[in-house]
């Protein structure tokens, strides 16, 4: 492993000058902010609309209550997962080479990914203005929430999720914030990033309660990450239907989180890369190591989907064989799972081959097939679950209305639109920490 | 700290050397600033490992303890509901929400003990006030002596910091 991780021996003052500069610069972007920003109106008119009419706009129906809502909530969510688990099991775990540079960026991610998810269970509810349901307040009804649900645990690991997250982000950007504020060139920006980077001076005595306050806060996250999708995966686990009810659920949906997380990882980074030629800090390298992750997270993955068909039969249940061995593979929605068989555990072995761990090209097609086979599994462990539950009487087939598929469609906009948004505003490449590990690696 | 003699370097081993320099000379009253964490300077001042975990470890137990106290209150006690039969004490069903909220009031707890323990926020320090400070968060290492400390000789110190290699050194003793 001589590969470098930061090519060339740029001066702190270079890295500051490049990757400080990329904020508050006007670019020509105006094409995609009006693409994004058109589909977060048009989100928000679905969700107006959802809240309006009520949840009969959406597809779900006895015996398919959850449709695209959790679908979306579940992909979204894992998706988070590849940024917390980069910056922080990585820091953890003493990886900072191949870490520092696209932390911030994958934290910004998952920020934005957990808030397009947070978005789909409250909306699910049906009444979003009584989500505070889910939280224990002392209600004048004398009622309280059943704590030994999933619903509430899923509520405390979601919101947990995101504020730690964002946290996570923010304290991590204290340093560069004020680097912004250092060289900004008017008065304005001065001001503001000041305010956000707290008089921030880099003094010993700011630097040494914030390094062990940084690497806490990663050490908090780490068994956090692992146990947000667990807990999702007992939203389905808890229940006794086919498909659903199953010990496996919590380690192979935390496998498919990190492994669909890096993949978007890779449709972000691969275009940022280019755009803000950032080829000297985001290096083939820390490509190599993304793509590894891929293949190990795939590998999983195709080991869990055959636990899963495994103890089907296992389990000599009727059901569970019908559900698993018959309908998934060769029922109504068995396009999807040949789909996301392909996409998730047959084209990843493509990345033994390192030339195709190594070009950017070749990983951002991987990834693109990815996020659409993890989202077909979440559809697959869905639908076909609840379509074909116990009585054949209750059997119905699922489709989504126009709002499901706009409400989708929208929070890719929004992610987006978010996501441009950071890049403009915030430094997105840790610039202090990079100069430390410049230093490090130097020597 | 007020500050009263400070000194620049281009690099983090010239400002090491500096502060050896001081330390040599008896100087105690010391604080540096820089781009990001220089390894060993810390053990170099002598500043004591920072108390921060022990902040956090008390806040994770308060939360989780709080959360599973809550929950239990709930179940047990002020609403107990029988769903099944099972036990309203159900130790495992709570553990996730114990956990998060560990997790949540810990995450707070590093948070804002990072940014008090640290004298932030503080939008202006006495140390802005100096002509180029602003490098100190690009590529810059500050050091300073307080007023506080006795053993301070203007004329020593700022030749030994000279030689230690410093850009520049500047008395702020004058201002107001």
């Amino acid at each position: 492993m001589s590969d470098p991780v930061i090519i060339g021996n740029p001066t702190d003052a270079a890295l500051s000058d490049q990757l400080l500069s990329t904020t508050w610069v006007k670019r020509n972007w105006k094409l995609a902010f009006a693409i994004t920003g058109i589909g977060t109106v048009m989100l928000f008119s679905m969700v107006t609309l959802t809240v309006m009419r009520g949840i009969g706009m959406w597809g779900n129906n006895i015996p398919t209550a959850w449709g695209f809502g959790i679908i979306n909530f579940v992909w979204w969510i894992g998706i988070g997962h590849a940024g917390t688990f980069i910056s922080a099991i990585l820091l953890v775990l003493e990886q900072q080479h191949v870490r520092t540079s696209i932390n911030r960026f994958t934290e910004g991610m998952t920020l934005f990914a957990v808030v397009q998810a947070g978005m789909f269970p409250l909306l699910h509810l049906g009444r979003p203005w009584y989500a505070y349901w889910l939280f224990p307040y002392p209600s004048v009804m004398g009622v309280w929430p059943q704590v030994r649900s999933a619903l509430p645990w899923d509520a405390a690991a979601v919101s947990t999720y995101l504020l730690v997250s964002i946290m996570f982000w923010y304290l991590g950007l204290i340093p560069d914030l004020a680097g912004v504020r250092d060289r900004a060139p008017t008065k304005l920006r001065r001001r503001i990033y000041g305010i956000f980077a707290l008089g921030w001076s880099g003094s010993m005595q700011q630097w040494r309660h914030y390094k062990i306050a940084y690497l806490t806060l990663a050490g908090l996250a780490t068994p956090l990450v692992v146990s947000v999708h667990s807990i999702v995966s007992l939203d389905f686990a808890e229940a006794g239907l086919p498909g659903w009810h199953s010990t496996i659920f919590p380690p192979f949906f935390v496998a498919g989180a990190i492994f669909s997380g890096f993949a978007l990882v890779v449709t972000l980074i691969v275009p940022a890369r280019r755009v803000f030629n950032l080829y000297n800090v985001i290096t083939p390298r820390h490509l190599d190591m993304i793509g590894k992750l891929l293949l190990v997270t795939s590998s999983i993955l195709a080991y869990s989907y055959i636990c899963e068909l495994f103890l089907a039969w296992w389990s000599g249940d009727r059901f569970e064989m019908f559900e698993q061995l018959r309908e998934r593979p060769f029922g109504f929605y068995a396009i999807g799972f040949w789909i996301m068989i392909t996409c998730n555990c047959l084209i990843t072995q493509l990345l033994w081959s390192r030339r195709v761990r190594r070009s950017a090209t070749a990983l951002f097609v991987l990834a693109i097939f990815i996020n659409i086979g993890m989202w077909l599994e979440r559809f697959e462990i869905i639908v076909v679950s609840l379509t074909r539950d116990f009585l054949p009487s209750s059997w119905h087939q699922y489709a989504p209305t126009y709002v499901d598929l706009g409400i989708l469609l929208g929070t890719f906009c929004f992610f987006g639109l978010l996501f441009l948004a950071f890049l403009r505003l915030v430094p997105f490449v840790p610039v202090a920490e990079l100069k430390e590990l410049e230093r490090e690696v130097a020597g | 700290m007020t500050p009263v003699l400070a000194a620049e370097f281009a690099t983090a081993d010239e400002l090491c050397a500096g502060v050896r320099a001081l330390a040599a000379a008896g100087i105690t009253e010391l604080d540096t600033w820089t781009p990001y964490q220089v390894e060993g300077l810390q053990e170099l001042i002598g500043v004591p490992r920072s108390k921060l975990r022990w902040i956090v470890l008390a806040a994770g137990l308060l939360g989780g303890g709080a959360a599973y106290l809550l929950q239990w209150w709930i179940n047990v006690v002020d609403y107990p509901l029988d769903i099944g039969g099972r036990p309203y004490h159900s130790a495992l069903a709570f553990v996730p929400i114990t956990f998060e909220m560990t997790i949540l009031c810990a995450g707070f707890a590093a948070l804002i003990a990072a940014i008090m323990l640290g004298g932030l926020p503080a939008l202006w320090q006495p140390m802005f006030e100096v002509d180029g400070f602003e490098r100190a968060t690009i590529d810059r290492f500050w050091l300073a002596i307080g007023a506080g400390d006795r053993e301070l000789d203007r004329v020593r110190d700022t030749a030994a910091l000279e030689t230690a290699g410093a850009v520049r050194v500047v008395w702020l003793g004058d201002r107001a």
